[in-house]
């Protein structure tokens, strides 16, 4: 290239070369701002900004603004660093354990998500529980993640932490205990022999502890009467049962291990062999319990009455077998003569049972049983059971120690005498004189909140422990959870405290090894995994205890009275909230009891004549006095109670247990002392609404609706009793079922359906809960329950019989002063001519290919026109939103609380229907594991909530499409039997089949 | 569209009143200043608008849990208000294009007004479509709108479908059709109009009318074309509003009479309802002459048909409920009458069936107040009527253990207020600005009277001249 002088230049100042040029030629960027310009210059003072620091500031502050206008929701979700072996994201982990509430019991497996237990069901490897539950055992996985028990350890009610308050509990302990001062500790029923064992290392450091054990639903007298021990029944072995004022199949013991041997006696089938006979079962009692509710022949008595109502018994029972009669008092109940013949002529196969705490009128029941062959049948003393082990004497008498000042210390396991005893007031007056006094519970309740130290126990979802339910028969507790508050568990205290090693985990399983299990780690390991250990069938033993039934019919002559017209209070225990451990529990208090179908509350139930004898009507506020001890509260008029009794439910009044359970109803502990005698009642002019989720009590006569018959003439005709619409057509009279406007669904691969056993439903309504917690079902709370929006998609309706003709529709509305009672569960009838599929304008709810009727949250628009067009009336709507919101403050309104949220279910927002799903993301979850296995599913695999937890199994949940299903064989048997649709004329043809009830009774009432 | 009166017909419009004075005593209302009537009533409107405004919202706001509903009774004051309103909203429809094809002349002067309340009160209505919803901001899904689902589609088998395409077909036929006839007279106004925002406005909404024999002649035609459509939604509106209930399975829902039932009832509160706002309107804006003693007597005589139609129809249902032999059936209707909610029931026969039979009587049907009372009264049994069938039906059906009570509570009452606040505050703002009497057509019919007045028009010149 031809070399060139040329000069190119950028602008007149470089051609000219101006000095202002010149001076800048080196610095590219020319005349622009540096960042060394501007150090050392302050941005505040505003002389100078430039136009980084300007883009810093806007930065800044658009930042700063932003960050502080939004609040962002801070979602507590950690990933896994290091996952855990066993945690799989959305896969279930199932654990064995055991659930122990004071002397309840239930072997148990635990369903974790992502580490936290959500559900709990039944274990079906324990012979005892045989995976039965009780509603408060389902809903204890609820007061896990209760958000006001205690977060740490307390001293004078200040947070302290485990070190300061073992230092300063020991210390003075041991002063006491070097004084000689008397330590006491108190607890319910103990069932873990390990725990057992942790107190007597205690006691033998501190030689003058003593262990009180006491039982808020006592059966001392019982136990008395077997010289100090429980026996255990079989009521499977019955053909006759007999109770006086047990409630065997709600509250008594334990309920709903009975309930599954008494379902066994009850259970007939259609088939032309099939079984036929039922146990008869006769109830007499004050109030009308559950248990009362299912018998056949039922009568009540006053309270004041029981005791020669157990001797008019054994006088029946004695005239027939032999035996030397008793001095007679010509009590009045009825039906007490067939009982004692019946429980003679089925002798070796009957059993009788009283709820009574009484010595004496136990040791007649237990002269009963001798006279028709219990024991060594359904009664076996060789084989005893541990879920009540209190006694009454000693807690009376540390009571009267603790009173005169005797007791030094006092540690409270995990017991609440303060509210749950009966001298409970006088406790408290005495607790200032004891010098030191520590609880265990998990809360500072009604005795904690008295206490110098509080040293809250851990859940049992969060704790080792163990069980002996029944002697040989053990059981194992392992936390599915840590611990979530700084709690600590009461046996590591007591080790703690005894000087020895904390760890209670190792010392179960040492305790295991050493002297429970045979077989070592293996066989340790084997007992964690399957949750229960039963080395070898239970001893039978028919010797029956000694009394000396004489002078136990002197005692009762003295105590009652054949006839008094006086006032009675009877205390009795509900079904829900038993005795009110577990108050503060949501769930429980919305259950809905089975009888009464009140939930919320308490309340003085007396009969209808007795109401206007003292012309008190239902939701009436009165004054109920006896011996000084006065509380206020609503009437609920309760048919089939006895005459002149008022009855009252222990469990509610709680002060000090929670924001669900303080201040709902009143506490009748105090009542069970005083009961008997100086009774008044006084209305106060005011009313209140009791909570009720059923408010018209009788079936009115609509056959469609519930069908019965007596054993007598279904044994001849399967089809006795069956109502058979039939509508008239120009053709004749046709079957209401075969005129349809549709062509069917057509069910390829499954149908799933559900049939329900009238006869074994006892109405307890663990299903109910089992329902609430694996769907995520809100609480709704005690006014809503009033405005009837409870949410719950299983429900149990009660229905009273009534004495009027069936076309007195008026007379039909009144229930009989001692009403039969049938219970009928009531869900989604997954009907497949759907009345709700036909009106919902957006296809919100539709029909699945397997039978379901299903229902798509996110699509509904809230017309409701789909739970008005229900029959059935299962639908429910979301009327509020009720999670996160101030006026439904239960635990679906705090972090913890919803915890316990089944993650495969969707919470439904405001303005929402839904309704029972079928438990679809069980069938789903079921149908993708066979999938994944290449296999159908095997029938049982997939089980809905609330069939898996009936005790009774009353529930059959199932394929129809698969015709070696339990549920297939039972409709091909009970279709020309006891199976019908609820309100079959109307022909939406339900995929939910209902088995006829039968009752053992003589001959039909009307005729 | 002839326009020709019978000479041995009464008048219907007396006072012997001139084109002129037709055009200037109805413009008068919308040109000059409010009254103070109309500031009082329309001051009170407001109020009582701006109340129920907001306990609309709170119920939009809360949720519908503030209304007294329940499991059980999952529609009460919410579908009754709707049904009501809807049943109202029959008239205005029944007055302009049945009476029109049968040329029932007398309509003229009502019709405007009678059209007017038909589309507020169908706003009403449709106001209680919304608030009923729980989601009411998802409404738009009960409509066949193409979405990013696919093929989701609305269930054309819900009757709460058909009842969205009736309504919404009813409202803008309806709207159509008023605002037709309001052409004319709108160009009227902007002609005479003195301000230059009436002129523009009313110029805006006459559309350029011109009044030319081919304008004229067009709008006559679409006004027969337009009752032509409007007169079949007169049947099927209410037709279909029924089959919510007629086509569902509860007992005393489930009942194939509704249609006509439902529709005779909707003529008689709908025409009850015109009747109390014309009897407030000819004394308010002193429109004696417009509407007279005779329009007055033709309504009642139309009220006591159709309140016998529907007493006829709550017998029959009755009868069939005991030939059915259904027990349901036959518990639903006894219950209504002797259950809890009886008084509802005999609310809803004194007011419905009783008090029309009184219209028997000339003097009674001839008095102005007696005929205000008896319509306030014929559209209180009516609400009732709506009230009876759908809560005493829902609150005890089937199965006992649902069984339940339904009682309002005050949102209940402020949302059905709120209707009423939304109703005459349109009515006041219709009332105050548009012309509430067909001008044009009003004239149409006085041809026998104005050659009567030519005549004495021009006597008195004559005398004038002497």
């Amino acid at each position: 290239m031809e070399n060139s002088n040329k000069r190119y230049w950028k602008g007149i100042e470089e051609l000219t070369n101006e000095p202002s040029f010149v001076k800048n030629v080196h610095n590219e960027f020319g005349n622009m701002p540096s960042e060394n310009d501007a150090k050392g210059e302050s941005l505040v003072d505003g002389s100078t900004t430039h136009r980084r620091d300007f883009l810093k500031v806007l930065g800044f502050g658009v930042a700063a603004v932003s960050l502080a206008a939004c609040e962002a929701p801070v979602k507590k979700t950690i990933p896994y660093l290091n996952k855990p072996e066993d945690v799989e994201p959305t896969i279930a982990n199932w654990y064995a354990s055991t659930y122990t509430d004071g002397g309840e019991y239930a072997s148990i497996l635990v369903k974790t998500r992502e580490g936290r237990p959500v559900k709990i069901e039944g274990n079906t490897l324990s012979s005892i529980s045989k995976g039965t539950l009780s509603g408060r055992a389902h809903a204890s996985v609820l007061s896990l993640y209760d958000n006001e028990k205690l977060k740490g350890p307390q001293t004078n009610g200040k947070a302290t932490d485990w070190q300061s308050l073992d230092a300063a509990f020991t210390a003075k302990l041991s002063a006491v205990a070097a004084k000689g001062g008397q330590i006491r500790i108190v607890s319910n029923t103990i069932l873990s022999p390990s725990t057992k064992k942790v107190i007597a290392e205690f006691a033998a450091k501190y030689p003058t502890t003593q262990h009180i054990t006491y039982d808020a639903n006592p059966t001392f007298g019982l136990t008395q009467a077997h010289g100090g021990i429980l026996p255990s029944i079989d009521f499977s072995k019955a053909k006759t049962i007999v109770s006086l004022g047990a409630d065997f199949l709600g509250t008594w013991v334990s309920p709903t291990e009975f309930a599954a041997q008494w379902a066994i006696t009850r259970r007939v089938s259609s088939e032309k062999d099939g079984k036929k006979d039922m146990s008869r079962h006769y109830q007499f009692e004050t109030i009308l319990s559950n248990t009362g509710a299912n018998a056949d022949y039922r009568a009540s008595y006053k309270p004041s009455q029981e005791g020669l109502v157990a001797i008019a018994l054994y006088n029946a029972v004695a005239r027939l077998t032999g035996a030397p009669a008793l001095a007679d008092a010509a009590v009045k109940v009825d039906h007490l003569d067939k009982a004692a013949k019946d429980l003679v002529a089925s002798k070796g196969a009957s059993i009788v049972v009283a709820g009574s705490n009484d010595t004496a009128v136990q040791q007649i029941v237990v002269a009963i049983n001798t006279l028709v062959g219990a024991y060594g049948t359904t009664i076996n003393t060789a084989s005893p059971v541990h879920y009540r082990q209190g006694n009454d004497a000693a807690m009376a008498n540390f009571i009267k120690e603790a009173s005169a000042g005797q007791i030094a210390a006092v540690i409270f396991y995990n017991a609440n005498p303060v509210y749950n005893h009966p001298q409970g007031a006088t406790l408290v007056t005495a607790l200032p004189k004891i010098e030191l006094s520590l609880a265990t519970n998990d809360r500072a309740d009604e005795t904690g909140a008295l206490c110098q130290f509080n040293a809250p126990d851990s859940h049992y979802l969060e704790s080792w422990n163990d069980a002996e339910p029944k002697a040989g028969f053990y059981s194992l507790t392992q936390p599915t959870i840590s611990t979530i508050f700084k709690t600590r568990q009461a046996q590591a205290s007591f080790l703690t405290w005894a000087g020895l090693s904390n760890d209670f985990a190792a010392y179960v399983e040492k305790n295991w090894e050493s002297n429970i299990l045979k077989g070592g780690k293996i066989a340790w390991n084997k007992a964690l995994h399957d949750g229960v250990y039963e080395p070898s069938a239970a001893a039978v033993s028919a010797v029956s205890p000694t009394v000396d039934i004489n002078a136990a019919a002197a005692v009762i002559a003295k105590k009652y009275t054949a006839s008094s017209t006086a006032l009675e209070i009877a205390v009795y225990e509900k079904v829900g909230l038993g005795t009110g451990s577990q108050a503060n529990n949501p769930w429980l208090q919305e259950f809905p009891e089975p009888v009464t179908k009140a939930c919320w509350d308490n309340y003085a139930s007396i009969s209808q004549p007795t109401a206007t004898k003292l012309n008190l009507k239902q939701g009436d506020v009165v004054d109920v006095t006896a011996n000084g001890y006065k509380v206020t509260l609503p009437v609920l008029v309760q048919p089939g109670q006895a005459q002149d009794t008022i009855a009252i439910a222990i469990g509610y009044g709680r002060t000090k247990a929670g924001k669900s359970a303080d201040g709902v109803g009143i506490n009748a502990y105090p009542f069970i002392e005083n009961g008997m005698t100086g009774v008044s009642i006084t209305s106060t002019g005011e009313t209140k609404a009791i909570a009720q989720t059923q408010t018209h009590h009788t079936v009115m006569a609509r056959q469609a609706v519930v069908q019965e018959t007596v054993l007598a003439a279904f044994a001849k005709n399967p089809m006795s009793g069956r109502y058979k619409p039939m509508v008239s057509t120009s053709e004749g009279k046709k079957d209401a079922t075969e005129l349809s406007l549709w062509n069917g669904h057509k069910y390829n691969n499954h149908a799933w359906g559900m049939v329900i056993d009238l006869n074994t439903c006892t109405g307890c309504s663990a299903c109910v809960i089992s329902c609430s917690a694996e769907n995520n079902v809100p609480v709704v709370g005690r006014q809503e329950v009033v405005n009837r929006r409870e949410m719950h998609w299983m429900r149990i309706d009660r229905y009273y019989s009534s004495d009027a003709e069936v076309e007195d529709l008026q007379g039909l509305e009144i229930a009989s002063d001692n009403p039969e009672v049938v219970f009928q569960p009531m869900l989604c009838q997954h009907c497949n001519n759907a009345p709700c599929e036909t009106v919902c304008p957006v296809l919100a709810t539709t029909h699945s290919s397997e039978g379901l009727n299903q229902m798509t949250y996110n699509r509904c628009i809230g017309t409701r026109y789909c739970a008005n067009n229900c029959p059935y009336k299962v639908r429910r709507f979301n009327w509020f939103r009720y999670f996160q919101t101030d006026d439904f403050d239960f635990n679906l309104n705090n972090d913890l609380g919803r915890m316990v949220l089944n993650p495969d279910v969707t919470v439904r927002s405001r303005g929402v229907m839904e309704k029972c799903s079928m438990c679809v993301q069980r069938i789903q979850e079921g149908k993708l594991t066979a999938k994944k296995e290449s296999r159908r599913p095997v029938d049982g695999e997939i089980q809905v909530a609330c069939a898996q937890s009936c005790p009774t199994n009353a529930i059959t949940f199932g394929d129809m499409n698969d015709p070696v299903s339990a549920i297939s064989k039972l409709l091909t048997v009970e279709k020309e039997g006891r199976a019908y649709h609820v309100i079959e004329e109307i022909n939406v043809k339900p995929n939910i089949s209902y088995l006829m009830k039968v009752r053992n009774k003589d001959a039909k009432k009307e005729a | 569209m002839s326009h020709v009166v019978s000479p041995i017909r009464e008048k219907l419009v007396t006072g012997g009143k001139s084109y002129s004075d037709v055009t200037h005593d109805i413009c008068k209302q919308v040109e000059g200043e409010p009254t103070k009537e109309w500031k009082i009533a329309f001051g009170i409107s407001t109020l009582v608008f701006a109340y129920g405004a907001y306990c609309l919202f709170y119920t939009w706001w809360q949720g519908i849990g503030v209304w007294g509903l329940n499991k059980t009774v999952g529609w009460a004051w919410d579908i009754t208000n709707f049904v009501w309103w809807v049943g109202i909203g029959h008239a205005g429809t029944l007055i302009s294009a049945v009476l029109l094809l049968f040329r029932q002349k007398w309509r003229t002067s009502i019709n405007r007004s009678a059209e007017a309340m038909t589309i507020f009160a169908v706003l009403c209505a449709a106001s209680f479509i919304l608030a009923h919803m729980g989601r009411p901001w998802l409404a738009h899904w009960a409509l066949p709108l193409p979405n990013t689902y696919g093929s989701l589609w609305v269930n054309f088998n819900s009757p709460l479908v058909w009842d969205v395409f009736a309504i919404s077909t009813y409202l803008s036929v309806s709207l159509l059709f008023w605002y037709m006839g309001l052409v004319p007279d709108l160009a009227t106004i902007r002609d005479r109009a003195t301000t230059k925002g009436r002129k523009f406005w009313y110029g805006f909404f006459s559309l350029g009318w011109t009044g030319s024999s081919k304008t004229w002649a067009r709008y006559e035609y679409m006004s027969l074309i337009l009752a032509g459509i409007s007169t079949p939604l007169v049947l099927s509106v209410h037709t279909i509003v029924s089959m919510d209930f007629a086509t569902s399975v509860i007992p005393g829902w489930h009942t194939t009479i509704f249609p006509p039932y439902f529709v005779a009832g909707a003529i008689f509160s709908g025409f009850a309802m015109v009747q109390t706002l014309l009897l407030i309107t000819r004394v308010v804006f002193k429109l004696e002459d417009y509407i007279t003693i005779e329009h007055i007597e033709m309504m009642n005589i139309v009220i006591t048909v159709t309140g016998s139609v529907v007493g006829i129809a709550y017998l029959t249902e009755f009868f069939i409920a005991w030939y059915s032999g259904v027990e349901y059936e036959s518990y639903a209707f006894i219950n209504r009458a002797t259950g809890p909610y009886w008084w509802a029931y005999w609310m809803m026969m004194t007011c419905n069936v009783i008090s029309p039979q009184l219209f028997w009587s000339k003097a009674i049907r001839t008095n102005l107040m007696v005929s205000f009372f008896l319509s306030i009264v014929v559209n209180v049994g009516m609400w009732f009527e709506r009230f009876v069938i759908i809560v005493t039906s829902l609150h005890r059906d089937y199965l006992p253990s649902s069984w339940a009570m339904f009682s309002p509570t005050r949102y209940d009452i402020g949302d059905y207020i709120f209707s009423f606040g939304l109703f005459f505050t349109l009515f006041f703002l219709f009332a105050k600005f548009l012309p509430v009497v067909n001008m044009a057509e009003v004239k149409a019919v006085m041809k026998g009277v104005s050659s009567e007045f030519t005549i004495k028009r021009i006597k008195p010149t004559k005398k004038t001249e002497e």
